[in-house]
Parts: C-alpha cells; structure tokens; sequence
C-alpha cells in the first residue's frame, strides 16, 4: 500500500449542539481518487474547510506530505500543495479566462510581488495559464470575461485553476454539480486521468461518476464516517444503503 | 456610443493640459490656478482609487493622508519660514523650502500611517471598513484642531511658495506643469500597477477572496501595500494642495475631503485609469461655474452623483466607452 499523501486524524467539529464532524479519519494516497459521499447536511463541506483552511477544528490535525498544516492559514495550506475546488464557482468573474488561470500560476510561483511587468505579458505565467487552459479543453476561451462563461465552462476553469497550482492533492467539492451528462462524461474521463499526477479527494453527489472513479468511497453521515472501502464494499453494505443509498442501487 | 477609452484617456489629458494653455496666452491666471487644483485632487483620487477601486475598499479617511501630505509641507515651510528648530528628539532641523524633500516627507509618513492604520482596518471590509477608516480620519482632524503649536482650529499660512530646482513656482503655469507632469507620472505609475500580477491579485481579492486564498495569495497583505501606496501619493497630493493653496489647515483632514474624493472617483469611474481625472475636472468645473450663481452648488453635484449611480455605474468613462466594469 503507498504512503498517504494527506491524511486526517480524529478531525472534530461542533457548532453549538451540532456535530458538523466527528472522529474524521481519512487519507488519500498516491494515484487514487478517494469519494466521499453523504446525504446533505452530513457535514462534507465542513469537512473540507478543515481540510483546506477556513475552518479551524476542534481536535484533530491533518497532515500533508507527512507535515501537520492544522495551523496553517488557507494561503500557506494552498502553497504546501492543496488545491481546492468550489461547489459555487468562486472565480474573479470580471476578469477574463486567461486572468484567472494566471492568477493560479502566480499563487504557485508563490508571487504577486511583482509591479512592474503586465502580468499578460510574463511569459511563464503564460505558459503556465494556457498549458492548464489546454488541457480542460478552455484555451479557446481565453479572452472570454467569466461572467459570460456557461456554468459548465465555470466548473473546468475551477479545475484549471486548481492545475496551475501544480498541486500534490487535490480536494474537489461536486466538481460535477450542475454539469450536464455530457459534461459530466467528459469531467469523468478527465479526472480519471488526473489521479496518476496528484490524488483526488472528490466530494460529489453524481454517484455515477464516483462509482466510476473512486479507488475507494468513505460514506460521511451526521459528521461520522459511517463506512469506507472500495466502491464494491460500499455498494453491498447495508448500512450505506440504509443510511444514504436508498434502493437506487 | 462606444469610444475607445485609450482615446478618452488622451482626450482628458490634453483638454487639462489645453486649458491653461489657452489661459495662458489670453492672460486668466485663475483659470491656471482652477486648472492646478483639479489636477492635485485628481491625483489625490488617483491614490485613492489604487485601494478603492481595484482593491474594493472604500476607505473613508484618506484625508487623513492627504492632511499628512499637506501638514508636513506646512511644518517644515513654516520652521523654513520662521527660522525655528525643529526638535525631533533624534535630530533637529530647521525645516525645508524645497519641494522634493518636502515631497518625500509627505509620502513617508502618509505611507507610514497608511502602514498603521492598515495593519488595524484591514481586518475589516465592507460598511465595517468605511466606518472604521471615518474614525481614523476624525481622530486626526481633531488631532489637528487641538495642535497649537501649528495653527490649531486656523491652520498655517506659508507665505511663499515653496522651491522646485529650475522654476519660479510661484508663477502660476509653472506650478500647474510641475504638478501635471506628477500626475502623469502617477497616472503611468498607476496603470502599470494595475497590470500587474500585484494588481491582478489585489483586483481578483476584491472579486473573490476565496479564489485568491486557494492559490495561496494573502489578501491582507496585499491590501497592505496597496493601502500604503494609496495612502504615498494622496499624501503628495496633499503636499501640493498645501502649496497651491499656501495654506494648511485640519479641513484638509475633514470627512468632507475624504467623501469628496470617493465622489470624484465614481462620478469618473470606479477603478478606471482616468476616472479620478474625469471626476476631479467635472469637480472643479462645477464648483466654479454653479458656485458663482449659488452657494447651494453641492445640490447639482449630488444630482449628477445620483444619475451616475443610478444609470451609469462605469462613469463618465464607463458612459463614454460603453463598458460597465463598474464594482463596489
């Protein structure tokens, strides 16, 4: 079994009375494309911001790279190596294709100190920016203000961003959402590609692309990691299907 | 209507270089002196538009740096003037007439506040920012009121202007290039910073700070420095100010001047390179010609700030080029 690239320990979280997470143990290793499911309100988004920063846990620690960034701030979390996506699109919407994906270049050159050159016209950021916008298939795109991109194009350019960081995981918060079936077919092969260059924590709700994906699937429900194991596993287990799976399967 | 807005933008600069060129030669000399004004408030909007409209931070109290700017030039002119030391602790000096040194003096400390209070406000964002910025900004007008030993409640009156090596500043069209060519110079200065990675993260952190947290950009300290940079040149234009004027008072410290300038910039257009410029000149131009028919001039100032608001959320600029682009 290869080492876990990022790995939470006991992640705990509550708001009031509400348990958002408890007792969260989870890691992601090398080549795979872990899922985790859960009904709504299970607590995955919580579970992600401790992950990426932004919320700070009660207990437990998460560790990167065998390095514990539970006190990292997101910036510092995104600089050691996670790349987050949104559910929500959380994109500079005035700005153009090309500005946002180059935004991402300077965050992995780890500089925005830099006040003189235009930042179109920096060649590495360039070829950074494209080389990301390529391979999501956007490069065409480039001029194009956000505001005026699909929905569907706004989920790619997400994980273009999240490419140009170079990251060593990446945590993918229902990158399919909203995405047509085509669109989602597309995503599906693409991020089927994607595990072999960094490992994918994906949280989504198509289960059709995370029975296809996943190397292995956590259930998350009322914050606990109800079951986990390989995609096989969790469709036979009763639990999972009282829980969550309902008789769709 | 679709103007390009490089062909605005030049439009604007020769028509404020063109004016008191024109009174020049039929001998207005108030007119140059209309024509200094709105080039140093459009440089003091200028600075404020660095932190306002591309980093969407509407700091209610740059009066405070552009009071800074105007009370180091008054203190050192006025020891220059009076032949008094100046007693720092460290050193003592016996102030300066010169405009570089003065300059420098005001960019300094403007940027040192800016600094300080950056560090406290920032936190903030949104109404919470304004209000905490208008604090700011009263502490040091009232600061100033109560500061005797520079005029108080009556402020300082230099009697000459100060010196710029190769110019008599004193005659009015040298004094307007001199602060023409600052402008410009800022105004480069300006459109430089905001192609730059500095300003694309700083514009981006204003569109979504999630998105540039995630990159792994710090947003706080981004603003910093774009709060402190804003803070320098407000603070040289208010050394100008000072100088046009050759009087210094805690007005230039008013929530007033700092509510003026956010005026001047979303009646030009918020974030636009020449949108401090555009609204600095509608600015001066009103107050001159509605002033002389009636006191109440403010009254078509907020008409035109209501239509702008209402219909024309890019400004003059965003009007004339037919591009919104138009944010806080």
């Amino acid at each position: 079994m290869s080492e876990a690239i990022l790995a939470t320990h006991h992640l705990q979280k509550r708001f009031g009375a509400v348990i958002a997470t408890e007792d969260v143990s989870i890691d992601l290793r090398a080549g795979e494309i872990h899922a985790v499911i859960g009904p709504n309100g299970a607590g995955k988004s919580t579970l992600i911001k401790q992950i990426c920063g932004g919320i700070q846990s009660d207990d437990g620690w998460v560790e990167l790279m065998g390095r514990d960034v539970s006190k990292l701030n997101t910036q510092k979390r995104a600089r050691a190596g996670l790349a987050r996506t949104f559910q929500i699109s959380e994109l500079a919407m005035e700005d153009s294709v090309l500005e946002n994906v180059v935004l991402g270049a300077m965050g992995a050159k780890g500089s925005p100190w830099q006040f003189w050159r235009a930042a179109l016209k920096t060649p590495h950021l360039i070829e950074r920016a494209e080389a990301a916008l390529e391979r999501v298939g956007l490069l065409s795109e480039s001029e194009t203000r956000c505001a005026q991109l699909s929905h569907g194009q706004r989920r790619q350019l997400e994980v273009a961003v999240a490419l140009t960081l170079s990251p060593r995981a990446f945590i993918m918060d229902e990158p399919m959402a909203g995405l047509g079936a085509e669109g989602s077919k597309q995503l599906t092969t693409f991020l089927d590609g994607l595990r072999a260059e960094a490992p994918i924590l994906l949280v989504e709700h198509d289960m059709d692309a995370v029975f296809a994906l996943a190397d292995r699937i956590s259930v998350l429900v009322y914050g606990k990691i109800i079951a986990s194991g390989t995609p096989d596993e969790i469709r036979a287990s009763g639990e999972v299907r009282d829980a969550y799976l309902g008789d769709t399967l | 209507m679709r103007i390009e807005e490089r062909f605005v933008n030049a439009t604007v600069l020769v028509g404020l270089l063109g004016v008191p060129l024109w009174a020049l030669m039929i001998e207005e000399p108030f007119t140059i002196t209309l024509a200094t004004r709105a080039v140093i408030l459009a440089l003091a909007a200028v600075g404020l538009n660095v932190i306002l409209g591309v980093g969407g931070l509407v700091s209610f109290g740059h009066a405070i740096f552009f009071g800074i700017g105007g009370y180091a030039m008054g203190i050192l002119a006025f020891h220059a003037q009076t032949y008094s030391e100046l007693d720092l602790g460290l050193f003592s000096t016996s102030g300066t007439n010169s405009m570089p040194v003065i300059w420098l003096v005001a960019m300094g400390f403007s940027a040192f506040s800016a600094f300080l209070i950056g560090l406290l406000t920032l936190r903030t964002s949104g109404v919470y920012f304004i209000m905490i910025t208008l604090a700011f900004g009263q502490m040091f007008y009232y600061f100033a009121i109560s500061w005797p030993s520079y005029g108080g409640e009556d402020g300082l009156s230099i009697y000459v202007r100060n010196d710029f090596p190769g110019l008599n500043t004193l005659v009015p069209f040298q004094f307007f290039a001199l602060c023409f060519v600052i402008l410009c110079v800022v105004l480069f200065i300006y459109a430089r910073l905001q192609a730059s990675p500095f300003g694309l993260a700083l514009n981006s952190a204003r569109q979504s700070r999630a998105r540039a947290e995630t990159v792994g950009l710090d947003p706080m300290r981004i603003r910093l420095l774009a709060f402190v940079i804003s803070g320098a040149i407000t603070g040289l234009a208010g050394a100008l100010f000072a100088d046009l004027n050759r009087f210094v008072s805690p007005t230039m410290f008013s929530w007033q001047l700092s509510g003026e300038l956010i005026v001047l910039i979303i009646i030009g257009g918020v974030g636009r390179l020449m949108g401090p410029v555009i609204g600095a000149c509608l600015f001066v131009a009103l107050e001159h010609f509605l002033g002389g028919f009636t006191e109440f001039w403010h009254v078509f100032l907020g008409l035109i700030l209501l239509a702008i608001v209402l219909f024309a959320r890019g400004g003059v600029i965003g009007l004339l080029t037919g591009k919104e682009g138009a944010h806080v």
